[in-house]
């Protein structure tokens, strides 16, 4: 059985006149690993430090095990948090970092011990306790920030990008570890990253966010293959966004051509948003083609290749396995099953087209580094 | 920009009131003794209205300030001379003999300075060092002590470190790619020096002179030791105003000291940003 | 350093501590010429000890110094810390633009600020003398909380934010995260900022000339008095000693802040070898 042990009700948070949440609302489930995922300035972290209690909502209340802690501090609360640059105190070496919390809730001294060993064989540190902790990897001070956070038996432990700082490889296995402690341990973790792979890789739910407000919660195949709207779909994985209307139930209009779907419910006639995978879409002789273009740009990606392809002027995003020439034209063919379609909104037009795919790109990894 | 809201949100009591003692202090400490210095400055013994120690300064003391401004001119651009090449020297030596330079730079700073004035005067005077050095091939004795010269020396000897110290602490942070980038760009040491250097490190100049010009227009006993006793600078009046007890005048001299020096820093002012390196 | 540029620097440290080995040389004279080296002798600094006025007037500015450092750290810590914390930009500005006054105004003026006040007030209050050892005490407080201030707000402004908020995360109300987190963590400017109060008082000449008692004489204002007359070379004796407490007071501020860079070049190795086992083990 479910039960709700964190609830925000219709918070809103603005600062200096510029409105940061607007009007949330969110229940998380006890030992549930739920992560916030959206980019810089969407108010994740902001939720985050709502939770924590570093910031109060300017309306709205939050709950915890039903009661309302909007005016408890952090000290009082029982959520423990990593930090994003994981603040461990630079005074303290490994040992008395982990055993703080502890000591200053005046646990004797006979019962931290213990405490401290079994925290540092959980996150695999033993042998560490003198070392000072400002001459640990990058890896190994997130590990010890854990413990520290852990150690206190937080009904919830908040994670804040905690693994924004490491390098590729030691991401992945963090993010391993991550998930076996949360399994070990019990605890509802909330994780903030605008990573999207990140998230889907490891929560039982995502909550997508975008300009203060949540666009969308689910699990990771909910918001993968179910994307609310154009920016859900458009931020998780890469997606081939169209203008498209729905001529009946299971037929949509798009790229000139009718397409069969499994998509029904919406008005006769209506104009939505269309959803192809690029790994949906089949390269095929062009005879065979539900529609053509012409390959404009391909790059080899490892695991397959990126193929760009011009279709009446909008760029389609392929990946295949399969080595097409450019300015070869090609047949293009798509199942029925991957196609999926989202009523217009706020978001539509803004994404989806890869006519200025470099681009995008630049302007995504400046905004990640303004959050840094 | 995100960082300093997420830290002043939700602020304690100790972080709200921290630096009230503080405050406290500076108003009653630092602003009243300034409003009390304009007050004897206008005010005679009965506490009544008056401007006649300021007209006094016109009439009795501008030669002395002139004199005082002279001097400390001369000493402030001697130092900016030597000083600059010192600093930039240090600058670029390695980074420990950096920090063993810096240290000689700044121990005789914290060095009492009456005995360093008092040093140079056993050192200046008719029977001193020089002169029976210089008696060893028959020249002299020369007459230093008591010209404006001495007074000068004194002056750069005790200054000297405040104009490279913050030289030194611009030049240190000089990205040194900017210098090897300008002759990359066809530039000679000279050009370099001109056009990248003395630009990047004008802040620390004028740093430095301020810090030697503020104690040099103000100073009283340099003067007192090495002019001999045979002329007086501003600093020297005010001293002898207040053996005198005749505090109007100390305030007027004040003011006018305080106020000309107002002016020479809003000029400087104009140059520097917020942090120019004012700290040694 | 090119040999001229060497031999510049040379003569500008010839020039620095001439004077100081000219005193440091002479304290050791057994004649009373500061001229003539007439032979060696430690009978100056036999008579410096025996000199009750000048033990005296050390004793009252270790007393001042002790004092006044200890009060000015309190308040300017405090003083950084709030002024790091103050929300209004406005306000911040406004406070560390009085802060600086002491430091840009000349001494002189500051010193008799403060005595045109004390005065003003203690004839106020009728006193017979208005200037004691507290207005001497307020004095060296004014002047030394500005570099106290002044040092420790840099290494607040490098602390990183977080440090604070994982304090109250971990269960501590604000007071204890000050005290056990964000003190130690800006220990260093603190003590820094403690160690150059203590030698601007021991140094001031001109302020506490101006503020000072007749029944309360410091160093400083006793070697003003003495270099007056003509002096022995008991006062290089004493200068020699002065020269050698800021020489280890000197060498031990530093001490403190290359220790931090110490740290900082431990850390940068330790992170230079954790690459290399990387790079090793890829291959």
């Amino acid at each position: 059985m479910k039960t709700k042990l964190i609830e925000l009700k219709n918070i809103s948070k603005a600062f200096d006149g510029e409105t940061v949440l607007d009007n949330i609302s969110l229940y998380i489930n006890d030992k549930e690993f739920i992560t916030l995922l959206g980019p810089s300035g969407c108010g994740k972290t902001t939720t985050l430090r709502i939770i924590g209690g570093f910031e109060s909502p300017d309306c709205g209340d939050v709950y915890f095990d039903g009661k309302r802690i909007n005016e408890v501090p952090p000290y009082e609360r029982s959520v423990n948090t990593v930090f994003q640059k994981y603040a461990l105190f630079p005074h303290l070496n490994v040992y008395d970092n982990i055993a703080f919390g502890l000591r200053v809730a005046k646990v004797p001294k006979e019962e931290i011990e213990p405490r401290v060993s079994e925290m540092l064989a959980l996150v695999n540190l033993r042998g560490f306790e003198k070392r000072n902790v400002s001459l640990l990897s990058g890896g190994q001070q997130q590990r010890v920030a854990i413990a520290r956070a852990l150690i206190n038996n937080p009904k919830v432990l908040l994670l804040d990008e905690p693994l924004g700082a490491l390098d590729l490889k030691l991401r992945k296995d963090m993010q391993v570890e991550l998930k076996n402690i949360q399994h070990r341990t019990g605890i509802t973790f909330i994780y903030v990253t605008h990573d999207q792979e990140e998230a889907l890789s490891m929560s039982d739910t995502v909550v997508v966010m975008a300009n203060g407000k949540i666009q969308q919660i689910g699990t990771p195949t909910d918001i993968y293959n179910e994307p609310v709207n154009a920016f859900v779909a458009d931020f998780i994985g890469e997606s081939n966004i169209i203008d498209g209307v729905m001529l009946s139930d299971y037929k949509v209009r798009f790229a000139s051509e009718v397409f069969e779907c499994l998509d029904k419910g919406f008005l006769k006639n209506e104009p939505v948003d269309v959803v192809v995978r690029p790994e949906d879409v089949d390269v095929v002789p062009v005879e065979k083609g539900m529609l053509s273009g012409v390959v404009s740009s391909v790059t080899f990606k490892g695991v397959h290749y990126e193929i760009i392809v011009d279709v009446e002027g909008f760029k389609w995003m392929i990946q295949s396995t399969d080595y097409v020439a450019p300015d070869e034209t090609i047949g293009l063919y798509i199942e029925p099953d991957a196609i999926h379609i989202m009523k217009k909104s706020e978001f539509s037009n803004m994404f989806g087209d890869y006519s200025s795919f470099s681009d995008e790109l630049d302007h995504l990894s400046d905004i990640v580094e303004d959050e840094e | 920009m995100k960082k300093t809201v997420a830290v002043t949100t939700q602020r304690s009591l100790f972080e709200r009131f921290a630096a009230a003692p503080h405050l406290v202090w500076s108003v009653l400490f630092i602003i009243t003794p300034l409003l009390f210095v304009a007050y004897y400055a206008f005010t005679d013994d009965t506490g009544a209205f008056t401007l006649l120690n300021l007209s006094a300064f016109f009439t009795d003391y501008f030669g002395i300030f002139l004199r005082s401004v002279k001097l400390a001119v001369i000493a402030t651009l001697i130092c900016l001379v030597i000083g600059y090449p010192v600093a930039y020297c240090i600058s670029r030596a390695k980074p420990h003999t950096q920090k063993i330079l810096l240290m000689l730079i700044m121990l005789p700073m914290w060095m009492n300075f009456l005995l360093r004035t008092y040093s140079w005067m056993t050192i200046l005077q008719d029977k001193g060092l020089i002169n029976s050095f210089l008696g060893l091939f028959g020249i002299g004795p020369l007459h230093i002590l008591g010209t404006e010269g001495a007074v000068v020396v004194g002056m750069v000897y005790d200054y000297l470190p405040y104009m490279i110290v913050p030289i030194y602490t611009v030049m240190s942070k000089l990205d040194y790619r900017l210098v090897e980038a300008a002759h990359d760009l066809g530039c000679n040491h000279l050009g370099v020096l001109r056009r990248v250097i003395l630009p990047l490190s004008i802040s620390g100049v004028i740093s430095g002179i301020t810090m030697v010009f503020v104690p040099s227009i103000s100073t009283f006993y340099i003067s007192q030791k090495l002019s001999g006793g045979k002329f007086y600078l501003i600093g020297d009046a005010i001293e002898s105003q207040y053996l005198n007890n005749n505090y109007h005048m100390v305030a007027s001299l004040s003011l006018v000291l305080m106020l000309i020096l107002l002016i020479g820093l809003a000029i400087v002012n104009h140059f520097t940003d917020e942090e120019g390196g004012m700290v040694p | 350093m090119r040999t001229g540029a060497k031999l510049y620097t040379a003569l500008i440290f010839i020039f620095l501590y001439a004077p100081i080995a000219v005193m440091l040389f002479f304290s050791f004279n057994s004649g009373s010429s500061t001229a003539v080296f007439e032979g060696f002798s430690l009978k100056w600094y036999a008579e410096l000890f025996s000199d009750a006025q000048t033990l005296n007037a050390v004793k009252n500015t270790l007393i001042l110094a002790v004092s006044s450092s200890a009060i000015a750290t309190v308040v300017g810590t405090a003083a950084a810390f709030g002024i790091h914390h103050m929300k209004s930009r406005y306000l911040r500005q406004l406070t560390m633009s009085v802060t600086n006054v002491p430091m840009m105004n000349p001494d002189i003026i500051t010193g008799i600020s403060l005595m045109l006040l004390f005065v003003f007030v203690g004839g106020m209050m009728g006193l017979a003398t208005k200037l004691n050892f507290f207005t001497m005490l307020i004095a060296h407080i004014t002047f030394s909380v500005p570099y106290v201030i002044l040092s420790v707000l840099p290494k607040l402004r490098q602390m990183d934010v977080s440090l604070p908020e994982a304090a109250l995360d971990l269960g501590c109300t604000p007071m204890q995260s000050f005290f056990k987190v964000q003190l130690p963590a800006i220990l260093p400017g603190v003590f820094s900022g403690m160690i150059m109060a203590f030698t601007l008082s021991l140094d001031d000449f001109v302020i506490s000339y101006f503020t000072m008692g007749v029944d309360f004489m410091t160093l400083p204002v006793h070697i003003y008095d003495m270099t007056k007359k003509n002096v022995k070379p008991d006062m290089y004796a004493l200068a020699t000693l002065i020269f050698v407490v800021v020489l280890i007071l000197l060498l031990l501020s530093n001490r403190e802040s290359s220790k931090d860079e110490r740290m900082q070049i431990k850390r940068l190795k330790a992170e230079r070898r954790r690459r290399l086992s990387l790079h090793k083990n890829k291959k």
